[in-house]
């Protein structure tokens, strides 16, 4: 036995790689980036949206994801559970969270897959070879990787080390950003990335505070030093009646993108709707639409004539 | 949520100039780029009833009462073609540009007695059911009983057959193991190469007398065999002039009572066609398209061959007409058009025969499988697209009509452009066309001993299935059900569902030790299946070339008249037979099931599932929703599922590839399911993949319905992993909701999943546009979607032309939902 195999079989936590919890790995991804695309949605956000369409990518660590359509009451999630943690009740199955340790032993005994958890660990090789076999399809459409979430600059050494990977395979690299970053960290991301969205909200500093949980300064502050350092970027903005879609919003908006130095970025509007629902349902939290909205067609159009009026080419759908 | 509310309802026909069209509109256009004449044609066509014409049968009925015993089989099928090309009642409607018709009116399609003789009760099931109906009038059926039926009485192909198979057999037919083609319908699945448009029939019959004269009846003992197919050849090129020349007479006397100069001039040249073709090569664009319409019906009207018939490469047989007389200036672009537009609503008037002793449930559909092969390679292998090509496309938009079939071909020198267009056609959701890779179809075909440039000049005749255009006979003889065959070994040689030996005893599947041990009592059977199954094949085979020979399809395809063979007799250049194996993901998800579960994990005893699937899983929810949810299944790039499928695909393989036919050629595998999946999912129990007892099984070679859960990029990883080209066809179809083709870029995402499918040695691709909750609206309110066409499994149909099941098996289909 070599020295190699022997440090790797008996003192492997010694050598580990570096890892990064996932809640969702999409293929055929169209809409985030050029050509077919494999999405990374790692899990974990700084910013806590009231609009989000993936809920559980908020919280850093693995949740309990439960859907009682799927539950056909076969309790073996009860009989198994080490802690005593579940009961079935008129609603379904109910997790007491003061007990469950989040063991996951409920979502593998589950037949019906009723009871998921949401976020795995990935190390940098398994994703590696995950996106490999994409790449028939990747390199026929010249498409790549996208790097999502969650807020992928949450675990930037772990970003970092599989954009290097990716780059050393000449994949190309978009990453999808709230952009609420440490600004050299972001940087240090930038020369290892083809393609950024990077994502705007809202320009009042208050509203953007009340909607997303943070302020934007820090957001748009990178938004100005990635667009100087040459990134290529292209804007998403999610449009919500109630919140942004209002004229005076979406004119600061693209006021200031078209003072942004460096290229134009394009705009994507991604049109708000309510199908995340169901999702927050299955983390036992409530969805809470306040005034949130679908913009209508005129809207949206009307939106994509403001940032024309400022030279900016915008579309609807990412 | 309520469907039924708020269902959204689509207009298929959208205005010429609307987002999504993929040509400019002509100015003048009226509704969706077709002109006046192609509306009010298309109208008639779409708005005619299906009926039968008994007329055929009563001209057939009559010939062979007077003549049986006079002539030679061959002869006797040449001069009753001769009779009824005499006889029949022709037509020429207002407006119409190419003409002719099969029966005495569009839309009404004869039958074919001397085959398959209707009884009166199969006319009032086809008179009164709710799908496709034929209609028939009561004094048609009381002639009928009359002069027809008595006469074919234990003289019909189908009794012949019938009367002389092996019990096992009919044991195995019985409970549904595998179908026949062969009872209902003769031999087809023909396309024609380019030859019509470079000799007429008075060059055909030149070369006949030249092989009469060549004959050697000293030194060859099938001389004169081959001298009364010659003849009968020769009979059926007259039989063909005769044909056009009564339409250019009908033509002619229309012209002079005509009122309107413009229809005169219209009828006169209609008139001056006719007398050229099919007598002589067509000149020009209107003699091409009319030649090939005249041969076509003749070989409709001789036989009722499988998948009527088909033009081949139309695009470019056509092209050379339409540039050299655009050059001249003779001709328009919008001219060119119309003339396509004509001949696309005329196959559109021809439904397919209807078949014998069917039920409502049986009942298939309108569809006459012919499928117009657009883009595609040339023989030398260069890119074969041209502006006829896009203008068929073009012509498929606008009159979105149940037939002709139509196929785009994306071979690697096809370029985007035209991908794109068809990609744009894919996105309207009708269904079609199907995407095909000349690359890997040519290579099967070389890989069959075709010479490159035939099998370069091939492609797809009806549903997925390719052979060599012009110099062909491939001949489909039947589905085999193999998760039935899993099923048989699963009871140990009987079936379950009707309780009657299917098979041989294999032993009790409880005392398997092994996987290994269970898959090979399922070759076993397999084997003893496929042996069955070819036996009759064979036989029936030898009863065609006998009793059944076909001399004007013979005249067309290439080395029958040299070699003085009837194309059922190995006339033609190449002979191929094929079985139709379907059910691959079904029968490897069920392996998977066992595998793992049973043999591996010992998740639950072999015991345990076979009682489950007996009972059909009542009150095993618990225990199906675990292998529903925790089995690797095929089509999501899983290698233990998918190495299964490969194992199950080679052994298929193993089992009919090379098996000898009658023509000195032999069998191959084809994944072709066209709608048996429905029919074979009914007369199958319960499976161990979860599948309920009655539900479809898998079609071609797609996943399970619902099974592959990593959308489309998989599924073609997974498919990539057959060695497609060792078949002679694959079939998968993906359904994909509009939005994830909303944008051009979308579309352009759409063709490149297409080219990288193929680059993994992808057969044949094909999409249903369609989301779930339109369907469901579909079936609560059918009247609002009679419009609504969707692809299956090899073909388009009108959802509301389904049955129940076909319906439901449409929903089921995964949907590559991209949120």
């Amino acid at each position: 036995m070599s020295i190699e195999t022997f440090l790797t079989t008996h003192y492997s936590n010694l050598i580990t790689q570096m890892k990064s919890l996932l809640f969702d790995i999409k293929r055929y991804a169209i809409n985030d980036g050029p050509g077919i695309r494999i999405t990374l949605f790692m899990k974990g956000c700084p910013l806590s949206c009231k609009w989000c369409h993936n809920p559980e990518s908020q919280s850093p660590d693995v949740q309990k994801l439960y859907t009682e359509s799927k539950c056909i009451g076969a309790q073996e999630c009860i009989k198994m559970c080490p802690e005593d943690a579940l009961t079935l009740t008129p609603k379904g199955i109910v997790t007491d969270y003061q007990a469950c340790t989040l063991c996951g032993i409920c979502a593998d005994v589950c037949p019906t897959k009723a009871i998921e958890m949401s976020g795995r660990t990935y190390e940098i090789d398994e994703l590696m070879q995950i996106i490999e076999r994409e790449r028939v399809h990747i390199e026929q459409s010249n498409g790549g990787v996208t790097f999502s979430g969650g807020e992928p600059l949450m675990n930037a050494e772990f970003l970092m080390q599989m954009l290097d990977a990716c780059g050393e395979r000449k994949l190309h690299r978009t990453v999808d950003t709230c952009g609420f970053a440490d600004t050299d960290t972001l940087l240090e991301v930038a020369k290892r990335t083809e393609l950024f969205l990077f994502d705007l909200k809202l320009m009042d500093e208050a509203k953007h505070k009340k909607w997303t949980g943070v302020s934007n300064k820090l957001i748009l502050k990178n938004l100005r030093l990635l667009a100087e350092s040459g990134a290529n970027i292209n804007i998403r903005v999610p449009l919500i009646r109630n919140v942004n879609a209002d004229h005076n919003t979406l004119s600061e908006m693209a006021e200031f993108i078209a003072a942004l130095p460096g290229k134009k970025p394009v705009v994507n509007l991604l049109p708000y709707h309510n199908i995340a629902a169901g999702k927050y349902n299955k983390l036992g939290s409530e969805y809470n639409a306040m005034n949130m909205d679908e913009p209508s067609e005129e809207e949206q159009n009307r939106a994509i004539a403001i940032f024309e009026k400022f030279g900016i080419e915008a579309e609807i759908g990412g | 949520m309520s469907f039924a509310d708020e269902p959204t309802i689509k207009t298929p026909e959208r205005p010429a100039g609307a987002e999504g069209n993929f040509y400019t509109p002509h100015p003048e256009a009226i509704g969706p780029g077709m002109n006046q004449r192609i509306q009010r044609l298309r109208k008639l066509s779409v708005e005619t009833q299906e009926s039968l014409s008994i007329e055929r049968a009563l001209i057939t009925t009559k010939f062979y009462k007077e003549n049986y015993g006079k002539y030679s089989e061959p002869m006797m099928r040449a001069l009753n073609f001769l009779e009824i090309c005499k006889q029949k009642t022709i037509y020429i409607g207002d407006d119409e540009l190419i003409v002719a018709e099969r029966g005495p009116v569009p839309k009404s399609v004869p039958t074919f007695p001397e085959l398959t003789c209707h009884s009166v009760e199969d006319f009032h099931v086809l008179n009164t059911r709710d799908q496709q109906q034929y209609t028939i009038s009561q004094e048609d059926i009381d002639t009928y009983e009359r002069e027809v039926i008595p006469y074919w009485q234990g003289r019909t192909m189908r009794e012949r057959i019938f009367s002389h198979v092996p019990n096992e057999w009919k044991r195995a037919y019985e409970a549904g193991v595998f179908t026949e083609f062969m009872e209902q319908r003769a031999p087809g699945h023909t396309a024609l190469d380019g030859k019509i448009y470079r000799k007429g029939m008075l060059d055909f019959k030149k070369e006949i007398k030249d092989h009469i004269n060549r004959l050697d009846f000293l030194n060859d003992p099938e001389a004169t065999e081959k001298l009364e197919e010659l003849k009968a050849m020769d009979v059926s090129c007259d039989a063909a002039i005769v044909f056009a020349e009564r339409h250019a007479e009908l033509a002619k006397g229309l012209a002079k009572t005509e009122s309107d100069p413009k229809r005169v001039a219209e009828l006169n040249r209609i008139a001056e066609v006719c007398r050229r073709v099919p007598a002589n090569a067509p000149r020009n664009l209107w003699e091409a398209i009319q030649m090939y319409w005249f041969v076509h019906l003749g070989t409709v009207t001789e036989l009722n061959g499988w998948d009527a018939m088909n033009p081949g490469h139309f695009d470019q047989h056509l092209t050379p007409f339409y540039e050299k007389e655009l050059a001249e200036g003779t001709l328009t672009r919008d001219e060119a058009k119309e003339l396509i537009s004509c001949f696309w609503i005329k196959v559109n008037n021809h439904p397919a025969p209807p078949k014998v002793g069917i039920t409502a449930r049986e009942s298939g559909t309108f569809n006459d499988f012919t499928n117009i092969n657009i883009g595609g390679v040339k023989p030398d292998g260069t890119d074969g697209v041209s502006e006829v090509s896009y203008m068929m496309l073009e012509v498929i938009e606008e009159l979105h009509i149940l037939q002709p079939g139509n196929s785009v071909h994306i071979a690697k020198v096809t370029p985007d452009a035209f991908l794109q267009a068809a990609g744009k056609l894919i996105r309207q959701g009708h269904g079609y066309p199907s995407v095909f890779n000349p690359d890997v179809y040519i290579q099967e075909m070389v890989n069959q001993g075709k010479t490159l440039q035939d099998a370069s000049e091939g492609g797809c005749s009806g549903c997925i299935e390719v052979g060599a255009f012009g110099k062909e006979a491939y001949l489909l003889t039947g589905y085999l059900n193999v998760p039935k065959v899993l099923e048989i070994i699963l009871n140990n040689g009987i079936d379950p569902v009707t309780g009657k030996v299917a098979g041989i005893e294999t032993g009790d599947p409880r005392s398997f030790k092994s996987f290994e041990e269970l898959y090979e009592a399922f070759l076993k059977q397999l084997n003893f299946v496929v042996d069955q199954k070819i036996r009759v094949s064979n036989y029936i085979d030898q009863m065609f070339a006998k009793y059944a020979p076909a001399p004007f399809l013979s005249v067309v395809i290439e080395d029958c008249i040299s070699k003085g063979k009837d194309y059922y007799n190995g006339g033609p250049r190449y002979n191929t037979n094929y079985i139709q194996c379907t059910g691959l993901a079904t029968v490897t998800d069920s392996l998977s099931v066992l595998k793992k579960h049973v043999f591996e994990d010992k998740t639950f005893a072999m015991e345990t599932i076979l009682d489950a699937v007996a009972k059909n899983f009542e009150g095993e929810e618990v225990l199906r929703q675990r292998i529903l949810n925790r089995t690797p299944f095929f089509g999501n790039d899983d290698e233990y599922a998918d190495t299964i499928a490969v194992q199950v695909y080679n052994d298929l393989l193993a089992a009919i590839e090379g098996k000898p036919n009658t023509k000195g050629e032999c069998f191959h595998l084809n994944m072709l399911s066209t709608t048996c999946h429905v029919y074979f999912g009914l007369v199958l129990g319960a499976t161990p993949n979860g599948r309920f007892a009655g539900k479809s099984i898998s079609d071609g070679t797609s996943p399970s319905h619902g099974c592959d859960t990593h959308g489309p990029t998989n599924v073609i990883r997974s498919l990539g992993k057959l060695d497609q080209s060792k078949s002679g066809g694959t079939l998968l179809n993906l359904r994909f909701v509009p939005s994830l083709l909303k944008r051009d870029k979308d579309v352009e995402k759409l063709g490149h999943l297409i080219r990288s499918y193929f680059s993994l040695g992808g057969h044949h691709i094909q999409f249903n546009i369609v989301d779930t909750a339109t369907l469901l609206a579909a079936q609560a309110c059918p009247e609002d979607y009679k419009d609504l066409l969707v692809r299956m499994a090899g073909y388009s149909d009108y959802f509301n032309d389904m049955n129940a099941d076909l319906q439901q098996e449409v929903i089921d289909r995964t949907q590559n939902e991209v949120l």
